[in-house]
Formats: C-alpha cells, structure tokens, sequence
C-alpha cells in the first residue's frame, strides 16, 4: 500500500464525479460508480504502472464502470429530445443563409502542442458546459465512452436521425467555442 | 452534378461521417471536394483534432 497514491486517487473523486454525473443523471448512481472506481483503483494499485497520470489510469477505469452501468440498463433513460437540440436546420455559423462562409475554418496548428498543455482542457470543460445538457451527454457518450451511435439511441431512446443531429450540433458548438475561446489568435 | 456540394454540405457530410457511414455517392463527392478545397480539408481535421481531445480529456494534471 503506498500511502501517497491512495491520497492521490482519493484527491480526483470531484472530478470523476462530475463525468459520472453528466452521464449518468442520477446523484446515487452517480456516486455509487465513482465509489466503484476509487475502490478498484485502490485493489489495483500495484498493476498502476506510474506510466500515465493518476487521473489518467482513473478516468479509464471509470469508462468501463459507466459503460457496465448503462449496459446494464439501470439508470434514468429515455432522452427528452428538446426541440432546439434535435432541431434539423442551420447551426453551422460559418455560414450565412445562402450557404457561403462567413469566415473560413482557422489553422488549429499542431494538434500535439495542444494536447499536453493543461490549460486547453479547463477551456475544453469551459465548451463542453456550454452545451446544452442533453448535447453534451450525448456527444460524450460518443466521443469519450467511445460508444457507437446504434448504442446511444437504443439508450437513449431516440432515432438515428435524432442522434446524427444532436451529434452535429455538440460538434459544431464545440468547434466554433475552441475556435472562439482557444485558438483565436494562438495560431498565426 | 451529383458530384458536386458545396463547403456548408461537404461540412455537414464531414462532421457526420463521425457517427455514421455515408453513402457512396456521398463518399466521393466529399472525397472530390476536399481534394480541391483547403477550409473544408481544415474543418476535417478540427472534427479529427476534437476527436482525440476528447479522448484524453480531462486531460493530465501532473500528478504521476
């Protein structure tokens, strides 16, 4: 048992609740799962390499522990679709009505160099809490449990299309928020 | 012109490639398009970079 790391592990418990809460939607749930993953974490400890970041080796533990929980089919489901959320239409503000650029797409630069500054995350966070819940869960559900799009609607509850829409908007909105709040005038 | 979109479609047809497999017409005429358009080849590899921000997000905080 190494004292210093389970202080570590016990230190991320805010932030693996706030990813268990966003996907799960249920407080219980929610902190049941994070409990879970400290506890695995802390049997496991000895298979932690060091090689990643704690939070790292954490956060990937948690994934499974959500994916096991909504495949399990225990939790709140059923997405209300809101009407703006699912909404066809345009929402892409590079373009105006007749379909020509406003502005075109900046050079985001090296992606890698972006990668490892810590500070491009908290403004990640910053875009992701600008969407709207039902976004957000949706897109990350997607992208961060990596889960496929026939998954998310049966979970979910909602068509195809629905899904492919809601996912275009989190795309976009987040696209235009890094472009907005990180990229802007980073990169000549 | 079955070929031909223009960049608001070829973004839309980018972004949902993500989450879903587009058709062959589809595919091509994307394919055709960005061989010729930079901002479009530029917005495909925004949809790529937030993929794998995503991926590693909340992202390390220092502690090894």
């Amino acid at each position: 048992m190494n004292p210093t790391l389970q202080d570590d592990i016990e230190k991320q418990r805010p932030y693996l609740l706030r990813i268990a809460r966003l996907q799960l939607r249920n407080e219980s749930v929610a902190e049941d799962v994070v409990q879970d993953t400290l506890i695995a974490a802390l049997e496991g400890q000895d298979r932690f390499a060091g090689k990643s970041a704690v939070r790292t080796w954490l956060v990937g533990i948690l994934k499974h522990k959500i994916i096991d929980q909504i495949r399990r089919g225990s939790r709140e489901v059923a997405l209300v679709v809101d009407v703006a959320d699912g909404q066809e239409g345009d929402f892409d503000a590079l373009f105006d009505e007749a379909g020509h650029f406003v502005e075109v797409p900046r050079e985001w630069g090296d992606p890698e160099r972006t990668l490892e500054q810590k500070r491009f995350y908290e403004v990640l966070g910053l875009c992701l809490d600008g969407l709207s819940p039902n976004l957000a869960r949706i897109f990350m559900m997607r992208e961060f449990l990596g889960l496929e799009t026939a998954e998310i609607c049966k979970d979910l509850q909602i068509t195809p299309t629905n899904c492919w829409v809601m996912l275009y908007r989190a795309r976009m909105g987040l696209r235009a928020c890094l472009e907005q709040r990180w990229f802007q005038g980073s990169v000549a | 012109m079955i070929f031909i979109r223009t960049c608001k479609e070829v973004h839309r047809l980018v972004a949902e490639s993500m989450d879903r497999r587009a058709g062959i017409i589809e595919r091509a005429a994307v394919r055709l398009h960005l061989a010729i358009c930079e901002s479009c080849r530029r917005f495909m590899r925004q949809m790529d970079f937030l993929r794998e921000a995503i991926r590693r997000y909340p992202g390390d905080d220092g502690r090894r």
